[in-house]
């Protein structure tokens, strides 16, 4: 692969991710993690229609009029979630019952429509879609690592199969109640967030206001 | 009368469409800066709302549901698979006819909710709404209830999350939570707050 190439699909897993730096996509990256296997499932279903969305508008972006371009790509990114919905329908029954509305809330999901404006109507079709699937794995990054906790934590499984044996199996692990609550999905990409700002940390966001302004340059 | 205010009250507080179902995240974060923007932006949402799940209501119960055609002589036809390409062009349809409203009888408001207005079309609530209204099978008083309390509740949780971020502005936050991470954990907390209504019969 080209070195931009290379740089389309690796800057979005940790230099510019979708969730931890562009605040795209939040919404689903919370509602379906509370098990490793529906968060996965949900990754493979955004990243497709990112890939496949970036591709086709791509394809036609020199014919789409300014005005309406909204409306077009939405019409696009609303077939392939149709798409998608209607096969996890007919071969993953159950995990659609679980993901309920939010496979239908791909439509909505900013990162699709952000990379669609943002990107496939600037680009070569190639490099679209190699944007697509670069953005489609740095949500899956958080996806995957919100969803690994919260089972790990919450039920003492991975992907169905116990790790730690709950104490009410006759184990040792007592399962921590609020990993499998909403709130908790909060506290982990907030976590998530400062651990990946501390390492990269040209990501910290300037205050507002600084309080130790004055003992800050002091110790400069 | 009892039915509608269970759905009003569950909408608004023990179901919040953002705090409970992280819906219209993006958003949230995003214009919760200052109490006047989340306000405004609070509004459109109910508005908006008020009118798209009702509507939405009307062409599922009658086009799209299963045997919904059968007064055009069709009981067989079953067009739920269009559902989400219909939905989200209703509430893009119904969002630019608000504005072009707005813009001509109430110029005031027009300008008091300026780029929000067209943003609210990829608000992930307003579709949520309208699937989950889909997905429990509301009537169509139920379902202007619906509209009503959902959005109310999200203005609601946007409003409360500017007021905590206007104080938190002055707070000493370390540097790698600085701005987005800890509104996360705000907001976390806001949630955790908001599940004790989750204890709520009805």
């Amino acid at each position: 692969m080209s070195q931009e190439a290379q740089k389309v699909v690796k800057d979005p897993l940790l230099d510019n991710n979708p969730i931890a730096l562009q605040v795209l996509g939040v919404c689903s990256a919370l509602a379906v993690t509370t098990s490793l296997a529906t968060a996965l499932i949900m990754c493979v279903a955004l990243t497709t229609v990112t890939a496949c969305s970036n591709a086709s508008i791509s394809l036609i972006r020199k014919h789409i009029p300014g005005s309406i371009r909204i409306i077009v790509q939405m019409t696009i990114i609303a077939s392939l979630v149709i798409v998608v919905d209607q096969l996890l329908k007919a071969f993953a029954f159950e995990t659609s019952k679980q993901l309920s509305v939010f496979v239908g809330l791909i439509i909505t999901n900013c990162i699709v429509l952000g990379r669609a404006e943002a990107y496939a109507m600037k680009h070569g079709v190639g490099l679209s879609v190699l944007d697509g699937i670069g953005n489609g794995l740095g949500y899956s990054v958080i996806l995957i690592f919100v969803g690994t906790f919260r089972e790990l934590l919450g039920a003492g499984k991975l992907l169905g199969y116990t790790v730690f044996p709950l104490i009410s199996e006759g184990g040792w692990f007592t399962p921590v109640g609020i990993m499998l609550l909403p709130p908790s999905a909060f506290f982990l990409i907030g976590l998530f967030i400062w651990g990946l700002r501390a390492w990269k940390t040209e990501q910290i966001e300037k205050a507002e206001y600084r309080i130790h302004q004055v003992h800050r340059t002091e110790v400069l | 009368m009892d039915v509608y205010l269970h759905v009003l009250i569950k909408s608004v507080f023990v179901e919040n469409l953002a705090l409970a179902f992280f819906l219209g995240m993006c958003t949230f974060l995003a214009v919760s800066k200052k109490i006047e923007t989340a306000l405004g932006l609070g509004i459109a949402v109910v508005v908006v709302q008020m009118i798209t799940v009702p509507a939405n209501n009307l062409l599922y119960q009658y086009l799209l549901k299963d045997g919904a055609l059968a007064w055009a002589g069709l009981p067989d036809v079953d067009l739920s698979f269009l559902g989400l390409i219909c939905y989200i062009g209703v509430i893009a349809a119904m969002v630019q006819i608000l504005e072009m409203l707005l813009d001509r009888y109430f110029p005031a408001l027009y300008h008091a909710l300026g780029i929000f207005l067209p943003l609210i079309t990829v608000n992930c609530a307003i579709l949520g709404g309208t699937l989950f209204m889909v997905e429990r099978d509301y009537q169509f008083g139920e379902s202007m209830v619906y509209g009503i309390g959902s959005g109310l509740g999200w203005a609601l949780a946007i409003t409360a999350l500017a007021g905590v971020r206007e104080k938190l502005k002055y707070s000493d936050v370390p540097e790698g939570l600085q701005g987005l991470g800890i509104t996360f954990i705000t907001v976390g907390l806001m949630s955790l707050g908001f599940m004790a209504f989750s204890g709520i019969q009805l």
